[in-house]
């Protein structure tokens, strides 16, 4: 069964103290050529029967994410395909 | 008759008995209310306390919008009943639209604990009309996610309405925009405020007696409103 991700990210004009605290801390790593990161959250969903993307996005819009300062995607991804991005 | 002023407990509350104890100082009731109870029990006003309802989890305040009382709570707002959010209850005001804008975390990304000189800006609304436009107090501020952001067209609208109802001063503690402590909405019941008026009532324990004056201002403006 396919299941839906939602990815929420801070808009590009929100600044992102945690993305630049990770930024800042890369040269420790002796990484040198990142010129920014930002965070943002990914929520997994999977729906009873068919999953219903219209629905998540209801989701997304009302709780997962907050339009003010974020910006979200929603997508279908085969869970296999979950289960590999994982390992 | 004496004021009823309610104070909403939600899991992760820390700061309704201090918000209770301020209603009581200040001359009024505290009615305690529990955030699984949509009934407001009759009060005629509201303080959402601070601290990290349901943890914090997903955004601050994200979560506790949705709890059973949030929606009897929201439809009374929109009415007229004065609502006060301090810290906590600021953030969630904010995710329940009561308050335009959002709080996210602090500029450094470090808690800020410590007292916090801030100038009132606006004294007309329900919860400040005890104090001068314009006067400073000093009151705690602690948070980890304060700091206030809203698109320009917003903050512009926020200022020219008097809707600013205090900002920073000495040092903004979070990054927000502007030095922008307190908001409100356009009606002047409902305000949002990150530091804690309910940590300076008493002598004993707080910087000041400034945070009284919040909770004296709802006592007057309930007095001018009819029943």
């Amino acid at each position: 069964m396919p299941r839906v991700v939602v990815d929420v990210m801070l808009k590009p004009e929100i600044l992102d103290p945690q993305g630049q605290a990770v930024a800042n801390a890369l040269p420790r790593l002796g990484v040198s050529d990142v010129a920014s990161v930002r965070i943002g959250r990914r929520i997994e969903i999977d729906f009873t029967g068919e999953p219903d993307l219209d629905r998540a996005r209801e989701i997304a819009d009302k709780l997962l994410a907050n339009p003010v300062i974020e910006d979200f995607t929603v997508r279908l991804v085969e869970t296999d395909e979950t289960a590999d991005a994982r390992s | 008759m004496t004021a009823r002023v309610g104070v909403v407990t939600f899991p992760g509350s820390l700061d309704d008995g201090d918000a209770a104890r301020a209603v009581r100082i200040a001359g009024a009731e505290p009615v305690r209310l529990w955030h699984g109870d949509p009934d407001l029990h009759g009060v005629d006003a509201v303080v959402l306390p601070g601290g990290f309802s349901y943890g914090d989890y997903l955004r601050c305040g994200a979560i506790a919008r949705f709890a059973p009382v949030m929606e009897t709570l929201v439809d009374a707002a929109r009415g007229g009943l004065p609502v006060l959010g301090i810290c906590n209850g600021f953030q969630i005001l904010c995710e329940a639209h009561l308050l335009p804008g959002a709080l996210t975390r602090n500029q450094h990304l470090h808690f800020r604990n410590r007292d916090q000189a801030l100038r009132v800006e606006s004294a007309g609304t329900a919860w400040t009309n005890a104090f001068q436009p314009g006067q400073e107090i000093l009151i705690p501020v602690k948070n980890g996610e304060g700091c206030y952001v809203a698109d320009t067209a917003t903050l512009d609208q926020l200022e020219a309405e008097g809707r600013v109802v205090a900002r920073y001063v000495g040092g903004n503690p979070n990054g927000s925009l502007r030095d922008i402590a307190a908001i409100t909405n356009s009606a002047g019941n409902v305000v949002g405020i990150m530091p804690h008026p309910e940590h300076a009532v008493e002598a004993l324990t707080g910087p000041s007696l400034d945070g009284l004056g919040f909770f004296t201002s709802v006592l007057k403006h309930l007095v001018g409103t009819p029943a």
